[in-house]
């Protein structure tokens, strides 16, 4: 591993986030590596989404997020976002009643907004530029929530569940994108499927109970049945 | 026949008034989920500042026609200028805080006719408009008053300039993506309370609008009106569909005519009734109403 890659470019510290009476993450605190995927794992409702919504501002948090030489918390969602952060939400979020090529002119940040890119790995979205969004599978639609995130280039990616209810078919095409987005930026990535994690991730952190239970290099983690057994109640045949 | 074809112009000319208001109405609602309460004083601006303008500021011209648009000009930028601070000053502050909300635009609305009142006095004010205005076309024999045309006139032209900024501009862009997930336009490094300060004010200056035709509809102004044509264009907006400008449009042309025949045919005051009854009969039968999203899915 380079000296570069190394750097930290995102460090949560001590982030608490209620959602009604419920504590949802309770100090949860870990580093973002420059470079490559960062999986951030856990079984359901430990606060996966959340964490990566408090990142973004989309709910009330409490701690720090530094992202670079700036600290997020107490900053608004779109300033956030504009610091180069994009966001690939769990359930898509495309807007149905706009047309794909709406859907992507809305996430214009950039003077010169990457679709070369954007058609290159999704050439459907280009053919399908006039179809609106709400008529689309939901494949498709998970090609337009990453290609809106892909227009610009973002220092990070947080990428939540993008392979959540896909056939596996697709679910090796999104793998397949993931990896060449890699390349290109940091992707801190939620995933439930252990495969695309083992393909895709350096480091790993485990939540459990809106906390941090676990940290490390994903495949080592990966290589140890008992402790994934024990973190996330799987056996190594879900890898 | 003739009696028919007056009805129907007029039931348009009233669902045009209708339309104007509803229309800031459904996108506030569609956007920032705000149920704007305070929206009959936007009207009241409208009116009041229009007949106001027409005595203080624009007094000396001697053209009415010149004199009405002008001093309607000036009534709208009160409109929408009001409207933006409405939002900015006590809207903005209490975002979601809901019942807060609905409470501060109660008390303004309230407040407003007061202040009103207090200044101008309850007699209600007449407009000085084009002698055009007041006088008939007959059209099949029936003697249709001239402002029917321009209300309706007004309606279509506001409606087809919301469609083409809604569809063609960028802020048009971030509105209808707003009206669906705001969240997520936050998410894509949009400011959108910019977009709710810029919806305030088109809605401000759509219902300052209203506020000048309702004068020449009625041939005054006063500062009960407002509240009173409120009260249809929330129906208008619950029919239609919250957050759907189509919807407003053809819901604010189904109520308009609706009171008018019945009005008519049935007995005087019966055609409010009928509206309200078919409010319920909409929210049992289709709750989305003609073209949104449903009531209460907002969070």
């Amino acid at each position: 591993m380079s000296a570069v890659a190394a750097r930290t470019l995102l460090s949560v510290r001590d982030l608490h986030v209620f959602l009604g009476q419920s504590h949802v993450l309770q100090g949860v605190s870990f580093d973002v590596p420059e470079g490559g995927v960062t999986a951030l794992l856990g079984r359901n409702g430990v606060g996966k989404t959340t964490t990566l919504r408090a990142i973004l501002g989309l709910v009330d948090r409490r701690g720090s997020v530094r992202f670079g030489a700036d600290e997020l918390v107490g900053m608004s969602t779109h300033r956030i976002v504009r610091r180069s952060v994009g966001y690939v939400p769990e359930d898509r979020d495309v807007f149905t009643g706009l047309t794909v090529a709406e859907n992507l002119r809305l996430a214009e940040r950039d003077a010169e907004p990457r679709y070369d890119l954007v058609y290159e790995l999704f050439p459907e979205l280009e053919r399908r530029a006039e179809q609106r969004a709400g008529t689309l599978s939901g494949g498709q639609q998970q090609m337009v929530a990453i290609a809106r995130a892909l227009l610009n280039d973002n220092r990070v990616l947080l990428v939540d569940e993008p392979t959540k209810g896909l056939a596996p078919v697709l679910v090796a095409q999104v793998a397949d994108v993931l990896e060449r987005l890699a390349e290109l930026t940091t992707v801190l990535l939620v995933e439930q499927n252990l495969g695309v994690v083992r393909r895709l991730a350096r480091d790993a952190i485990v939540l459990d109970q809106g906390r941090v239970v676990h940290a490390g290099d994903a495949q080592e983690l990966l290589a140890q049945p008992a402790l994934l057994r024990r973190l996330l109640s799987v056996g190594t045949h879900a890898a | 026949m003739s009696t028919f074809l007056l009805l129907t112009v007029t039931g348009l000319g009233l669902g045009a008034m209708y339309f104007l208001i509803a229309s800031g109405l459904s996108l506030i609602y569609g956007l920032m989920g705000v149920l704007n309460f305070a929206h009959g004083a936007f009207i009241t601006v409208g009116s009041y500042g229009t007949w106001w303008a027409s005595l203080h500021v624009f007094g000396g011209v001697q053209s009415n026609l010149l004199r009405w648009l002008l001093s309607a000009l000036l009534g709208l930028a009160f409109g929408g200028v009001f409207a933006a601070l409405v939002e900015l000053v006590l809207i903005r502050p209490l975002y979601a805080r809901h019942i807060e909300q609905v409470l501060v635009t109660v008390g303004l609305q309230l407040s407003f006719v007061a202040l009103v009142t207090g200044i101008w006095g309850p007699d209600p004010k007449t407009f000085v408009v084009p002698a055009w205005l007041h006088e008939t076309t007959d059209i099949a024999g029936a003697h249709i008053p001239n402002d029917r045309w321009i209300e309706i006139a007004t309606a279509v032209a506001v409606l087809a300039l919301l469609q083409l900024f809604l569809r063609k501009t960028r802020y048009g862009l971030i509105i209808r993506a707003g009206v669906e997930n705001r969240a997520m336009v936050q998410a894509l490094g949009i400011d959108v309370r910019k977009a709710f300060t810029l919806v305030f004010a088109i809605g401000g200056i759509a219902a300052a609008i209203a506020g000048v035709l309702s004068g020449v509809y009625f041939n005054v102004v006063g500062p009960e009106q407002g509240t009173s044509l409120l009260i249809f264009a929330f129906i208008v907006v619950v029919i239609g569909g919250l957050g759907s400008i189509g919807g407003s449009a053809l819901a604010a042309v189904v109520v308009g005519l609706t009171q008018q025949y019945t009005n008519y045919y049935a007995s005087a005051g019966v055609g409010d009734m009928v509206v309200v009854l078919l409010l319920g009969v909409v929210l049992l039968a289709r709750p989305r109403g003609f073209a949104g999203a449903a009531v209460g899915a907002r969070a």
